[in-house]
């Protein structure tokens, strides 16, 4: 065991966590807008609105991460149109093209979490609202949207554990996030356990954090029932 | 649509094996998950405090810790801890580990914790008269274990078993890094040599649809099998 090793790696794991803390909250505040607008198209009554956000959320969850991130990062800059717009800007660095894979996979998993959220609040609760006169639109929003989030905060807290760890793809298209920068330091100094620990502990630390703030705002949210 | 034709001038054939291939490491990979979650299920139930412990800093860790990580780990320690063992037994050569092996075991052990949790779940939610009518009717522990206990564990393990299939599967796609030919590796071999990057792996995401959807259909025959009397 080369603890020398271990502690000279540490400084340089931990500046790379930065970048997959970045990586996860960017992608987690536009998964979360794209989960809640599909969550809503899924309630739609409309077969083709409802279809459609069905197939968008089959797609995202029927394939691999890493095929998403790679259509978008190698397949995208191949249409030559995009090129000429200013997408190009955002989708020719590997930083947002890795973003955008994330957002669309956790907003995807989001939707689906939101949409059984919605579908298990008690239609009772609902017309309470209407016999006393609220509109449709308040019922909704101050009522609706803040018990569906407090139903569907257990399952997305191990979203955002499963997308911490989703972030680590990162470094396959060339970012040096902590695992890119694990990596690095594995095939150069050939001592995979020791890097494995530190890098590995400072996951686990984030998952522990994750996991203990969703529980407080579990707490936080929950009625007294 | 040439590219993707079979035979010389297309990449269909080489597409399909490593199709096969993707299925055979992910079924491996998953009997390798049962086996640790054979072991360490037990563990977990039982009411030793330290063994309790070990089970659950396996699962924790490997549920915490990114899946390429726990590859790349793999992939560059497997051949020097295999080369250590052999080195006990005096055999100082070189071994290279197959990455079929290398892979298979890395997402094994992985898919591993999550079935621990799903068994886990499933023997917990089983009623307990159904332990104590298993020993009146006078079975030894194996008996009550396997011919009253676990069938009933199957049908609520199912359904959640079908999750850990489908997240096994898509893992596979991370061992394309350690250069086994699989549908990932494939598509980026062929996108490298036809510079068609878009074409390539989008069918490797129409691919992996196809397994999830196949997948999905077979189990769901499994589970109205399996639950049969209810």
């Amino acid at each position: 065991m080369d603890i020398e090793l271990m502690i000279s790696s540490f400084p340089k794991l931990l500046s790379a966590t930065v970048i997959t803390l970045k990586l996860l909250s960017v992608s987690l505040i536009f998964g979360l807008f794209i989960g809640l607008i599909f969550a809503i198209l899924r309630l739609n009554k409309n077969i083709f609105i409802n279809k459609f956000a069905y197939g968008y959320s089959y797609l995202f969850r029927g394939t691999p991460l890493l095929v998403q991130i790679f259509i978008i990062y190698f397949g995208l800059g191949q249409i030559e149109y995009l090129r000429s717009t200013f997408l190009w800007v955002v989708l020719k660095e590997p930083y947002w093209c890795a973003i955008i894979a994330f957002a669309l996979n956790t907003g995807a998993y989001t939707s689906e979490i939101l949409r059984s959220a919605f579908q298990t609040i008690k239609p009772g609760i609902i017309e309470a609202g209407k016999s006393l006169g609220i509109s449709n639109k308040i019922i909704f929003y101050k009522i609706q949207i803040p018990i569906a989030i407090r139903q569907s905060l257990p399952a997305y807290g191990n979203e955002i554990i499963l997308m911490m760890k989703g972030t680590s793809l990162a470094s396959t298209v060339t970012l040096m996030d902590l695992t890119g920068v694990a990596k690095y330091i594995i095939s150069t100094t050939f001592k995979p356990i020791e890097v494995f620990i530190v890098a590995g502990g400072i996951y686990l630390f984030m998952a522990f954090i994750i996991h203990n703030l969703i529980k407080l705002l579990e707490r936080k949210y929950s009625f007294s029932e | 649509m040439e590219l993707l034709s079979f035979g010389k001038t297309g990449w269909g054939d080489e597409l399909f094996i490593a199709t096969l291939m993707t299925v055979a490491v992910a079924i491996t990979a998953m009997l390798i998950g049962f086996f640790f979650a054979l072991l360490f299920t037990p563990l977990k139930l039982s009411k030793n405090k330290f063994l309790n412990f070990i089970a659950n800093s396996y699962t924790t860790i490997i549920r915490g810790v990114p899946e390429l990580l726990v590859i790349y780990l793999f992939f560059f320690g497997g051949t020097g801890a295999v080369m250590f063992v052999a080195s006990i037994f005096g055999y100082n050569e070189y071994i290279e580990i197959n990455a079929f092996i290398t892979g298979a075991f890395a997402i094994g052990i992985i898919s591993g914790a999550y079935s621990t949790e799903v068994f886990r779940g499933a023997i917990q939610s089983i009623d307990k008269g159904q332990f104590e009518a298993s020993k009146v009717l006078g079975l030894n522990k194996f008996g009550q274990f396997f011919r009253i206990i676990f069938p009933q564990t199957l049908r609520l393990a199912i359904p959640n078993l079908s999750n850990v299939w489908q997240i096994t599967l898509k893992d596979t796609s991370l061992i394309s890094v350690t250069g086994l030919v699989e549908i990932m590796r494939q598509s980026y071999i062929a996108a490298g040599s036809t510079r068609d990057p878009l074409l390539f792996y989008s069918f490797a995401a129409v691919l992996y649809l196809m397994l999830t959807f196949l997948s999905m259909k077979l189990i769901n025959r499994l589970e109205t099998k399996y639950s049969r009397g209810y």
